[in-house]
């Protein structure tokens, strides 16, 4: 078995990095979201709960294939980017963050958004009446109930995000320090037939997966017990 | 000016609530009604929980108008929900604690030990997980909890309603006490006859959305065009002082201007003011005072109204003294027998009292 070589330790580097900058991103992003998913009542709510769904059914490739159409040279993004002189963002690792984003956006939303309805109007209201304005009762009674919520969305938008692979290959390639991710690490090495770190890789996925979910799982139990 | 105002329209699917009253802005009001009536959601409204068209002043200040609506977290009132709602991840002193973090010092007027005292929380209160606490007990601390914020007015939302009889009876007293010693006026929504009866001194009637009556308790319980006088725990409610014990029968002498009661031994000392409610099917009416009867209370009255009520019983107000009065439901039989009529005098016989 050949050891890793430093680009692979690189990717397994620039995975972690991949996955946590878009785990904090989405969670500032799907927390507003699920907010108001699970208070409004306006017609469109349901439009914007598909499109919030959509990535759950749709082929990574498909995603990946209308980002890079839009962030490229003559999208609308990409020409956006290109007047900012940023360039074009396929390619770079700030493209790939809007991918995972994207991709994994379903995975945090859901999860706040069933805890933020399962605490329900009234402990609201109750700190409303308690002289709490909108702002307080947000960070001193819906975040901590709904706290089992955003441990699901942290685990299962980071873990995601580790295993992504079609979005990444058809926004990001395979550059070395910069989109060459753990999945695409190993599908290379497989390309070049050197199973020994293929198969380092692939079982290191496989161990971190299982652990997460473990945790999970155990923590979940546990807040259940707790919450009781 | 201390009083409550409040006018409100509200439109919910098939619901609407179009209700108007005057309370004064001390005691007990009960908002009084069946299910369905709207009294929970004119409640809501009072609070600002509920956005309805209409006005609300207390004590002069106004909470909601044509132009301006105070959001509820800036209105100085404590709710009582049904459900004592405690937050589940905070221990019972944070609970009690939330509200009073957020008033300013300086109109802290409740003190937490206070509370702990008047609401027997001192077991209670170093508990980590409120969810461990029976019913009466969560009840107590929500009650604590809006208490500390100091409320110019507490809304209480049928606080009784989930609690078994014994939490009932446990919740009770702390009431009456807070009645006595909490100078804050109370609106209270309830369902129950004999929760209003115990409670409250100003009575506002609501049925279909509507209010069909304000006023005070006891008057208002007398008056024979409301449906409250026709319910089978009819009756009015007589306040009077503890005047002598008798020891050897175990009986105390409670007076009120126009009349006396004996009732079972009550362990308060003279001159204690006391609730007695004499409900209209413990109540007959003799035109002459009976000889030889078992009854200990034997009123003069005088007749104010009569009433019919279905095909064979008729409802009687009678008037007690100056201030008092009673009901007293009888057949129509009895009436014509005896020839009752409006202004007559008569002696009210009353079988039973019950003390609150």
């Amino acid at each position: 078995m050949s050891p890793l070589d430093p680009n692979d330790l690189q990717a397994v580097w620039l995975t972690l990095k991949l996955a946590s900058v878009t785990t904090c991103l989405l969670l500032l992003i799907a927390t507003p979201l699920a907010w108001w998913l699970a208070h409004s009542h306006r017609w469109y709510k349901g439009i914007v709960s598909a499109l919030v769904a959509l990535p759950l059914v749709l082929p990574p490739t498909v995603l990946g294939f209308y980002l890079l159409l839009l962030m490229g040279p003559q999208g609308v993004v990409g020409e956006l980017t290109q007047a900012m002189d940023i360039g074009t963002l396929p390619f770079t690792f700030a493209g790939l963050v809007i991918g995972s984003v994207l991709f994994s956006l379903p995975f945090a939303v859901q999860p706040i958004q069933n805890a933020f309805e399962s605490i329900g109007k009234r402990p609201l209201e109750v700190a409303a009446t308690l002289r709490a304005n909108a702002w307080d009762r947000f960070l001193s009674v819906a975040l901590p109930l709904a706290r089992p919520g955003f441990l699901t969305a942290i685990i299962l938008a980071f873990a995601h995000t580790v295993g992504e692979f079609g979005v990444v290959l058809m926004l990001g390639g395979n550059m070395d320090g910069e989109t060459r991710v753990l999945s695409v690490a190993i599908y290379s090495h497989v390309e070049a037939m050197e199973y020994g770190p293929a198969h380092l890789l692939a079982g290191g996925m496989v161990l971190f997966s299982f652990i997460v979910l473990l945790g999970l799982y155990l923590a979940g139990g546990k807040l259940a017990r707790v919450t009781k | 000016m201390s009083d409550i105002r409040a006018q409100f329209a509200l439109q919910r699917d098939s619901f609407f609530l179009d209700a108007g009253f005057e309370a004064p802005a001390s005691g007990v009001t009960a908002l009084f009604g069946p299910s369905g009536s709207g009294k929970t959601t004119l409640l809501r409204c009072i609070a600002g929980l509920e956005r309805a068209a209409g006005s609300l002043h207390v004590n002069g200040e106004t909470w909601q108008d044509d132009t301006d609506f105070m959001p509820v977290h800036k209105r100085p009132l404590g709710y009582v929900f049904q459900e004592a709602s405690l937050f589940p991840h905070l221990s019972v002193r944070a609970n009690l604690e939330y509200g009073y973090k957020r008033i300013a010092p300086a109109a802290r007027k409740v003190q937490p030990e206070q509370v702990v005292e008047w609401l027997g929380l001192a077991r209670l209160v170093g508990r980590n997980d409120p969810s461990q606490l029976s019913g009466g007990e969560r009840q107590r601390v929500a009650i604590g909890r809006a208490l500390l914020t100091s409320p110019r007015i507490l809304l209480m939302d049928e606080p009784l309603s989930a609690l078994d009889t014994t939490s009932k009876q446990e919740i009770l007293p702390y009431l009456e006490a807070l009645h006595r010693e909490l100078d804050i006026p109370v609106l209270y929504v309830s369902h129950a006859l004999d929760e209003v009866a115990r409670l409250a001194d100003h009575l506002v009637l609501l049925e279909k959305g509507r209010v069909i009556a304000s006023g005070a308790l006891q008057q208002t319980l007398a008056r024979l065009d409301l449906p409250t006088a026709h319910f089978d725990d009819a009756g009015t409610v007589i306040e009077a002082a503890v005047a002598q014990h008798d020891e050897k029968y175990h009986l105390s002498r409670l007076d009120f201007p126009g009349g006396q009661l004996w009732v079972g031994r009550v362990e308060q000392p003279f001159g204690t003011v006391v609730r007695a409610r004499v409900m209209a099917r413990d109540v007959s009416i003799a035109t002459q005072a009976p000889q030889g009867s078992s009854i200990n209370n034997i009123l003069n009255a005088r007749i104010e109204e009569i009433r019919d009520e279905g095909p064979d019983k008729v409802i009687v107000r009678m008037r007690v003294g100056d201030a008092h009065t009673l009901l007293s439901r009888i057949t129509r039989r009895s009436r014509d027998h005896l020839g009752l009529k409006d202004g007559m005098f008569v002696c009210a016989q009353v079988k039973s009292v019950a003390l609150m």
